[in-house]
């Protein structure tokens, strides 16, 4: 076995050394129960100096692909850059070092910035109320398809044991409705991509709770009956949930409270650039119509104008769905978020979705007589290729060119995914990126295609430049190693 | 201002390749009535007036580096080193998204590796996930896990976990039709345990800050095979032994005190830890190790059938996103703090809040309203729910941030104060709001 890229942590370890000073205790020692007290050599940490550390999480650091480094087309994702101003912004003091629970009047700036947020987030998606509480877009869909539940049984409308999720969605959908205690019924897609009218008028019924819909689609595609499918589920009594993970093709091009959505969940670690930080932390506000906003998670900022004054304060929900996050979310998100809307205002949000729809239109259109295009018309923010033309060619597989992509310094787009595209390759461009990063990326997706007819072996084996090459996941699922011992 | 790359010649080319005269008319599925609506927001703003509105905005928090602190209540002021932001503020770490590609994300992998094994450590568990959102709702998920593994559908709480937490819980359970019953103490809740439970779910040290004999409970929850979860204050196993030492089967919490700032709520990061038999259950995400064709060691998501995107709706959780970058943050710290800083970080924080109260119990007018052995927090009870306003008062009066009324949680006990302390506090400012409660 090869020596590890860069040793654990625990193996640079040494005993005595340390990485830290505190002030000297000024205070009397109070004598520590015994049967209470850790042993401390059976605390488990390593013992490293600071320059241990810092090159240890140097080194780390320099085996990520990253924004920052290049191309990140992973769509569904909206990789777009997390401007540096926001980060600035959110180390304030003023917003870093405040505790939660810190008398009202000392947090007026915090609460400020959340009612001002829910308010935006509120306009720009054209609903009435928001809450800015979810922590993940997942978290967001919790709440929105828990207040179509309280909705329903507010009104004594309780047979409603169903929620409609199209084939095409997003895994978290059916996972959250199966949480809220939701049959999960899917509704296929028809031949243009868009929701199948005839499966959903079948399934469609007093038993629906709802339909939760990504629009545009996890394809990429701006659903050309929308208003009929939202007819179609309010005439059956059910609600309309909109997953709004896409919102960055459609900001100040359409608002989803305008054409038929109860509520919906925005990832602001998408569409309003707060950084995804390797896997999170996100921030899923929920915005919805106000026959649901009585069951939002409480609390939510409210303002009053005392004396000219503005005070911002917390008001409780009585019919609230309940809390779904300690405190009130991820506030370090909403303060970036909050900047990037103020940085933009009107015009500069619909710029932002025009550049994302024109940059996944270009990419489309450069690659659609090399790799099949899954539904070929007009895409919104992302594009969605398959790769069967190769597979049944020359037996390259979707997974192989994504690999050999990032032999090019590219991060692959979202592959297999959504599941009804056959060696789906979904490409995120977003409306950052330059024509110059677009013209390489197609080329090179253009010579991939080349290697696949001429060398397919080269691509089949690829990657050959990253840190490690392709790892053995079967072994890792059936032995899983998840730790390190510290123990033996 | 905008992050726009193009400039408008190069958008013109673009669209000219496309056989378009304006970008509008790459809209024209969205229907016309509703196309190109109004947004009623302030106008764009350069950086430079951003950042004057924004300093303003700060400006009117009161932030907790200026001003003593004796707030906890499931969120903690303790010293952050200089290091964690130059290195968790890497835009190789900051800009990535969740390892799906690990042959370009081995930095991420490698970390919430040594993340995992550090949880498991610290709480003396065999196995830990990536992260959840939070403490809260990495309970409310173990409550959900626990009903799973043992096909029972009933969780006993006391009131003594923190009130977001049992709130948190109740949202994510009510709608699975798992009963939740609450007790007002841990020693009610030990009565209720049946053959139904599916787990005992406490606090450690508990929302009053006391400690609790975690092998009477562990045994108890046992005795009718129910799971014994326990939610424990990460920088408290510094000193006090872990759950796992009494037999816990999960143990979760809220790892925003290792290293990551108070930030009015969030992003904190949940954490989440169980038995070994258990992982096909946990919900979330998974680091593994793994080896590469030529042999060489890393490390990749693993045990990826739990989750939502592969089982859709018979996941574990829903849960995609998680908080992959407070998970560094605590995994520097914790490289950083080391098994003897976090031992210190732990021994200050617990002799501070034991002067402080010693102090405080000495004051006339006030008593600790608890006997029991404490880490770095207390009850105080003052005479009177008018005496708790007064004291807040004067805190503030004074430029402390003072404890936390208990009146919000708890009816029976308006006339009682919250404390805290961590090594933040020196013995000047502990001494400080000693005369200011004197002075009420
Ligand atoms: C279409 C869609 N829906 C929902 C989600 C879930 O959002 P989050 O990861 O923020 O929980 C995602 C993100 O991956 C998504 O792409």
């Amino acid at each position: 076995m090869n020596a590890p890229l860069e040793p654990l942590i625990y193996d640079i370890s040494r005993p005595g050394r340390i990485a830290f000073s505190l002030p000297d205790l000024d205070v009397p020692e109070a004598p520590i129960p015994a049967e209470f007290e850790r042993d401390p050599e059976l605390l488990g940490l390593p013992e490293v100096s600071e320059l241990d550390v810092v090159r240890h999480f140097t080194h780390l650091s320099r085996l990520n692909h990253a924004i920052d480094v290049g191309f990140y087309p992973l769509g569904s994702c909206t990789m777009k850059y997390n401007p540096k101003l926001n980060e600035d912004v959110a180390r304030m003091p003023g917003f870093t070092w405040v505790h939660p629970l810190q008398p009202e009047d000392t947090v007026q700036g915090a609460l400020r910035v959340q009612y001002e947020l829910q308010n935006y987030l509120a306009e720009i998606a054209g609903f009435d109320a928001a809450t800015l509480q979810p922590a993940a877009g997942a978290q967001g869909e919790l709440v929105g398809v828990l207040t179509i539940r309280a909705y329903h049984q507010a009104r004594g409308d309780t047979q409603r044991n169903k929620i409609l999720v199209p084939d095409a969605a997003h895994g978290t959908n059916p996972a959250t409705a199966a949480m809220c205690g939701f049959k999960v019924v899917t509704i296929k897609s028809d031949s243009r991509g868009n929701v199948d009218l005839e499966a959903l008028a079948r399934h469609v019924g007093p038993d629906t709770a709802g339909l939760m819909l990504t629009n545009p689609n996890t394809l990429g595609l701006f659903d050309e009956h929308l208003t009929e499918i939202a007819e179609i589920v309010h005439k059956a009594g059910g609600l309309m949930y909109g997953d709004g993970a896409n919102f960055n093709a459609i900001l100040g091009i359409v608002k989803p409270g305008e054409v038929g959505f109860d509520v919906m969940h925005i990832n602001l670690h998408k569409t309003f650039s707060t950084p995804h930080g390797g896997g999170g932390p996100g921030s899923g506000p929920v915005v919805c119509k106000s026959h649901l906003a009585p069951y939002l998670p409480t609390p939510v900022v409210e303002k009053e104008t005392r004396d000219g004054q503005d005070h911002y304060s917390f008001r409780k929900l009585p019919g609230t769905v309940g809390k779904v996050r300690s405190f009130w979310g991820n506030f370090g998100m909403h303060v970036r978020a909050y900047t990037y809307i103020r940085v933009h205002g009107a015009r500069g949000l619909r710029d932002i979705s025009e550049n994302a729809v024109l940059n996944a239109n270009y990419i489309m259109n450069k690659l659609k007589d090399t790799y099949d295009v899954a539904y070929d018309r007009t895409c919104m923010h992302e594009c969605v290729l398959s790769g069967r033309k190769q597979k049944q060619k020359y037996g390259v597989k979707t997974l192989d060119i994504a690999k050999r992509l990032l032999d090019f310094g590219y991060h692959s787009p979202t592959i297999y995914f959504p599941l009804i595209v056959e060696e789906a390759i979904m490409i995120e461009p977003t409306e950052t990126e330059s024509k110059t990063t677009l013209d390489e990326f197609i080329d090179t997706m253009l010579q991939i295609a080349r290697e696949a007819e001429e060398t397919p072996d080269l691509v089949k084996n690829a990657p050959y430049t990253t840190p490690v090459l392709r790892l053995d996941e079967a072994t890792a699922a059936r032995k899983p190693e998840l730790r390190y011992r510290c123990f033996g | 201002m905008n992050y726009i790359s193009h400039s408008d010649a190069e958008r013109a080319e673009m669209l000219e390749s496309l056989g378009l005269q304006s970008v509008e008319e790459l809209f024209e599925v969205v229907p016309r009535h509703v196309r190109f609506p109004e947004l009623k927001l302030p106008k764009a703003l350069s950086e430079l007036e951003v950042t004057r509105l924004m300093t303003d905005l700060s400006g009117q928090n009161t932030n907790v580096l200026s001003h003593p602190c004796f707030l906890g209540a499931g969120a903690y002021r303790h010293y952050i080193p200089s290091v964690i932001g130059h290195l968790a503020g890497r835009a190789e770490f900051f800009t990535a998204y969740t390892p799906y590609q690990p042959e370009v994300s081995q930095g991420t992998l490698q970390a919430i590796y040594e993340f995992q094994t550090m949880m498991g450590e610290l709480y003396n568990m065999e196995v830990a996930n990536a992260s959840m959102y939070d403490g809260a709702s990495a309970l409310a998920e173990a409550a959900i896990m626990a009903v799973n593994v043992t096909g029972r559908r009933k969780i006993i709480m006391p009131r003594t976990v923190h009130p977001d937490s049992r709130a948190v819980t109740r949202t994510y359970t009510e709608p699975q039709g798992i009963t939740i019953e609450e007790y007002a103490t841990v020693e009610e809740a030990l009565e209720h345990l049946d053959d139904a439970t599916a787990a005992l779910l406490v606090q450690q040290p508990d929302f009053l800050g006391q400690l609790l004999d975690l092998q009477k409970l562990s045994d108890a929850a046992h005795a009718h095979k129910a799971l014994f979860v326990v939610s424990a204050y990460p920088t408290a196993m510094g000193l006090i032994k872990p759950p796992g030492d009494f037999g816990a089967d999960i143990v979760v919490g809220e790892g925003q005190p290792l290293g990551m700032a108070l930030s009015f709520g969030g992003p904190y990061v949940g954490i989440f830890t169980c038995r070994n038999e258990y992982i096909r259950q946990l919900p979330g995400r998974i680091v593994g190790k793994a080896l590469d064709k030529e042999g060489k060691q890393a490390y990749v998501l693993t045990l990826r059938t739990r989750e939502q995107d592969i089982r859709r709706e018979r996941a574990t959780s829903n849960i995609c996103t998680n908080e992959g970058l407070i998970a560094l943050i605590v995994t520097i710290y914790l490289s950083a703090m080391g098994k003897q800083g976090l031992r210190q970080v732990a021994e200050q924080s617990y002799h501070k809040a034991h002067y402080a109260a010693a102090e405080i119990a000495k004051l006339p007018g006030y008593e600790l309203a608890f006997d029991g052995p404490f880490f770095n927090e207390f009850v105080v009870r003052c005479k009177s729910a008018e005496a708790v306003e007064a004291v807040q008062k004067a805190c503030r009066e004074a430029g402390i941030i003072g404890g936390y009324s208990l009146s919000e949680v708890f009816d029976d006990m308006a006339d009682c104060l919250l404390f805290c302390c961590t090594e933040m506090n020196t013995r000047e400012e502990i001494d400080r709001l000693v005369a200011v409660l004197k002075a009420v």
